[in-house]
């Protein structure tokens, strides 16, 4: 369904059928460009549905872009870059969220999630280790039941 | 007339739909045979009638018909063919009544081949369907019926969007509903074994080749919708942790901890609660995604449909079907007696571990899809969640899956000997060693991540050839004789080795996307681009009619050392009636290197803007998502899935023992 939706963010930057880093956008220096690109993709495009500044073509992006060039150009370093526009912007045009109380949940959460499903997964094997001696086996139809089943699968 | 009939056909659909989820489900607690006959016939119909809507729909989009709104708002008479019937489906009102008609083509499925399944269960089976049916049958008849016409219909319709006609596109919607919907079916046999109290190896036996076939179905969709993605979007992107991707990777990634832990329902009647909690938790990801797309809940103004009824009314089905079904797993699960036990070193623990990894990596990105929306809602600041998170907190997670894949079929059950399995896997890790120091070698001061990303497929596809010569004892028996084992290996095992190798060549051409180079330039005609060995020559740009659209056509040639290798047509179009422009991408597949090349606008002094790129073992993603639906193919092909003799004679001796 991913498609259907990118067709309609396409749809929304159409009316400039540019796509994303446009040659004449570019600085003269290979060093400052790529650190541009490299910053560029962690920059939300916020008129369009997830896409960063460096895949969008519109118009939005393109002025963001050129801004974070000018501040490069300038002599900003990639944090001082960073923090120009997420002031200007906003921190939701970080597609990185920032580690902070508000997003805590959302940064430790898959830690703690293999941790409580490891945990779990480790005491059930054992309780069910422990229960076996006790555990009764199949009834006789049951037992009839799986043999017809493996003698199939054998066949 | 025709339009008339067919919705109809869907609101008998309905009224058949109500009658397949109660009559069922009371005759099978009665164990009156009459009652719970009404459900095969009442699938089938049902099946007919939606395909009578369905039909009904189609034959408006290919005539034309523009007395009817939905094809006036998704349909031209000059759209070809094939897109006046993938427009059908292109739009939220078709899309939601192909869901539905797949819905009652499973159950149709379940109708015709559950003739072996004990009648309780098969009963009870049918209804879920059919409730699921209702409910769906209900919002699409209420808040989006394709059906409704207009009394003053226009000269012509507005059209599908452009970036929608494409083939691969065509395709791409109905493959990923069989993968969605089909899941229904396990829910169904969950649902049905949390009725009845009881799991066991058969209804493991009867409940996988129907995940296994949705699985395949969900990763072919997957997969087209990428490869759609980076051929059509112009700069070679193929996946973008978009909330409307999430939503069908997340039931792949539970999905596929079904399949795995069916398998040790199947052979060692352990895990079952698990299993059915799988069943239950993947369909319900499902139905998450049909919300998360069709309620217009993912952000303003590009999702489809912008009508709180709509969203209201999916979020209530979702609260009645998780609810409802986790509430019945919670009071009866605990019930449910698990057989066999295993040591942590095991067969099973490796699929125990492999679940664990394949849950949590789906709840991550469950996480991340809905955490803004979450904070959203509690007035918590807006935040963005992008590929940098799930590249940090995903990744990482799959590097443990992809050892536990080449190491955990060579733990034997019960108890496993991991030293063992390690030593037989020294191939796998010389593999792993020699890919890893090529590639470093090769692409000496560039991501290492990469190269270890590499080694690590590596050592997952040769886990896979271990396993397989331990199977057939290469070199340890005569070859003959290997030979003879090659053959009788059942056909699940080729399944599951081709599927390893799959997941590992996908793994490789993710890893490698790393080593991918870019050129964006103005090139004047006649001059060239230097990209990757190879030297790109703009020739000509032609303008050129389509049958919907005018498109300017690029002619690139490319040559490598003088030799002319390649002429490429990339090219932009214009489609008149949505006034849009999409571009086709001129892409020369290989098996080391994609060449891509996508032409941009004109500067208006003789140049165009060429988006060149290599990219190494790109198409390695696609195909080794290919080969691992083949694998799930070929293991469905299984003699003991087939219904034959023995399997009347199976059923016998269920109906025998459920007296």
């Amino acid at each position: 369904m991913r498609p259907l939706l990118a067709a309609l963010a396409l749809a929304a930057s159409l009316a400039l059928p540019a796509m994303a880093v446009e040659p004449n956008e570019r600085l003269a220096d290979p060093v400052l460009e790529a650190r541009a690109r490299t910053l560029s993709k962690g920059l939300r495009c916020m008129v369009c549905q997830n896409e960063s500044i460096d895949e969008s073509g519109a118009d939005l992006a393109r002025d963001v872009r050129l801004k974070l060039r000018e501040r490069l150009t300038a002599g900003d370093s990639d944090a001082a870059a960073m923090q120009f526009i997420v002031a200007r912007y906003g921190k939701f045009v970080l597609l990185n969220p920032p580690v902070e109380p508000a997003t805590y949940v959302l940064w430790f959460s898959p830690v703690v999630i293999l941790g409580l499903a490891g945990t779990g997964i480790a005491l059930t094997i054992r309780r069910q280790r422990r229960a076996a001696a006790a555990a009764a086996p199949l009834d006789p139809a049951e037992q009839t039941r799986l043999a017809a089943l493996m003698q199939e699968s054998d066949s | 007339m025709i339009i008339e009939l067919g919705h109809f056909a869907l609101i008998l659909a309905l009224a058949v739909a109500l009658v397949q989820s109660v009559v069922p489900v009371i005759g099978a607690a009665r164990h009156d045979h009459a009652w719970m006959a009404v459900a095969r016939p009442a699938a089938l119909a049902q099946f007919l009638l939606v395909g009578l809507a369905m039909a009904a729909l189609t034959f408006a989009y290919v005539t034309s018909d523009f007395t009817v709104i939905n094809v006036i708002q998704n349909s031209h008479t000059d759209k070809p063919l094939l897109y006046k019937v993938s427009g059908v489906w292109g739009n939220h009102e078709g899309s939601m009544l192909l869901w539905v008609f797949i819905l009652a083509l499973c159950s149709a499925a379940v109708a015709i081949f559950s003739g072996n399944l004990p009648r309780e269960l098969r009963a009870r089976v049918l209804a879920v369907q059919g409730m699921i049916s209702v409910g769906f049958l209900l919002f699409i008849l209420f808040t989006s019926n394709p059906f409704l016409r207009t009394a003053n219909p226009p000269m012509n319709g507005h059209g599908l969007n452009p970036v929608l006609q494409d083939p691969g596109l065509a395709f791409h919607p109905p493959f990923l509903y069989l993968g969605y919907v089909g899941f229904s079916v396990s829910f169904a046999f969950a649902v049905a074994a949390l009725i009845e109290g009881r799991v066991d190896a058969a209804w493991a036996r009867w409940v996988r080749p129907w995940a296994l076939a949705s699985w395949c179905a969900l990763t072919v969709g997957i997969a087209l919708g990428s490869w759609w993605a980076y051929y059509t979007l112009g700069w070679g992107g193929w996946w973008f942790w978009d909330p409307v991707e999430n939503a069908s990777f997340m039931p792949w990634l539970v999905g596929t901890a079904l399949i795995h832990s069916a398998i040790v329902v199947e052979k060692r009647d352990t895990l079952k609660s698990w299993t059915i909690l799988l069943a239950i938790i993947t369909f319900s990801l499902s139905l998450v995604g049909t919300f998360l797309v069709r309620s217009g809940v993912l952000t303003s103004v590009h999702a489809f449909a912008v009508d709180p009824a709509r969203g209201t009314f999916i979020l209530l089905l979702l609260l009645v079907a998780i609810g409802g079904s986790l509430s019945l797993y919670a009071a009866r699960a605990p019930a449910l007696q698990s057989g066999g036990v295993f040591a942590p070193i095991s067969r099973e623990g490796a699929l125990v571990l492999n679940n664990v990894l394949l849950t949590s990596a789906a709840a991550t990105v469950f996480l991340g899809t809905l955490y803004p929306l979450f904070l959203d809602a509690v007035g918590g600041p807006k935040i963005t969640v992008g590929p940098p998170y799930f590249d940090t907190t995903f990744g990482p997670i799959m590097v443990p899956v992809l050892i536990a894949v080449a190491g955990g079929p060579l733990l034997a059950w019960k108890r496993g000997d991991l030293l063992g399995a390690m030593q037989r896997l020294w191939i796998a890790f010389a593999a792993a060693l020699l890919v890893g120091l090529g590639c470093l070698y090769a692409t000496y001061g560039g991501p290492v991540l990469a190269v270890l990303g590499l080694a690590l497929a590596a050592f997952t596809a040769m886990g896979a050839v271990v396993e397989w010569t331990d199977r057939v004892k290469l070199f340890r028996i005569p070859l003959g004789e290997s030979a003879r084992r090659a053959l009788h290996l059942p056909r699940s095992a080729y399944g599951m080795t081709l599927a390893h190798i799959g997941l590992a060549v996908s793994a490789a051409g993710i890893a490698a996307a790393a080593f991918s180079v870019e050129r964006i330039e103005v090139v004047k005609l006649g001059a060239t681009l230097d990209i990757g060995g190879y030297t790109m020559r703009l020739a000509k740009v032609d303008e050129i009619p389509g049958p919907n659209f005018v498109a300017e056509d690029a002619t690139v040639e490319v040559t490598r050392n003088g030799a002319l290798v390649w002429v490429a047509h990339p090219q932009r179009r214009f489609f008149e009636v949505q006034q849009q422009t999409t571009s086709l991408t001129a892409i020369r597949s290989g098996v080391f290197a994609d060449l891509y090349i996508a032409v941009g606008e004109s500067d208006g002094q003789g140049g165009w803007t060429i988006r060149a790129y290599h990219k190494p073992l790109i198409s390695w993603i696609w195909l080794g998502a290919l080969i691992m639906a083949g694998g799930g193919i070929v293991s469905l092909s299984d003699r003991r899935w087939r219904i034959g003799a023995a399997a009347r004679q199976r059923g016998a001796a269920v109906a025998q023992a459920a007296e």
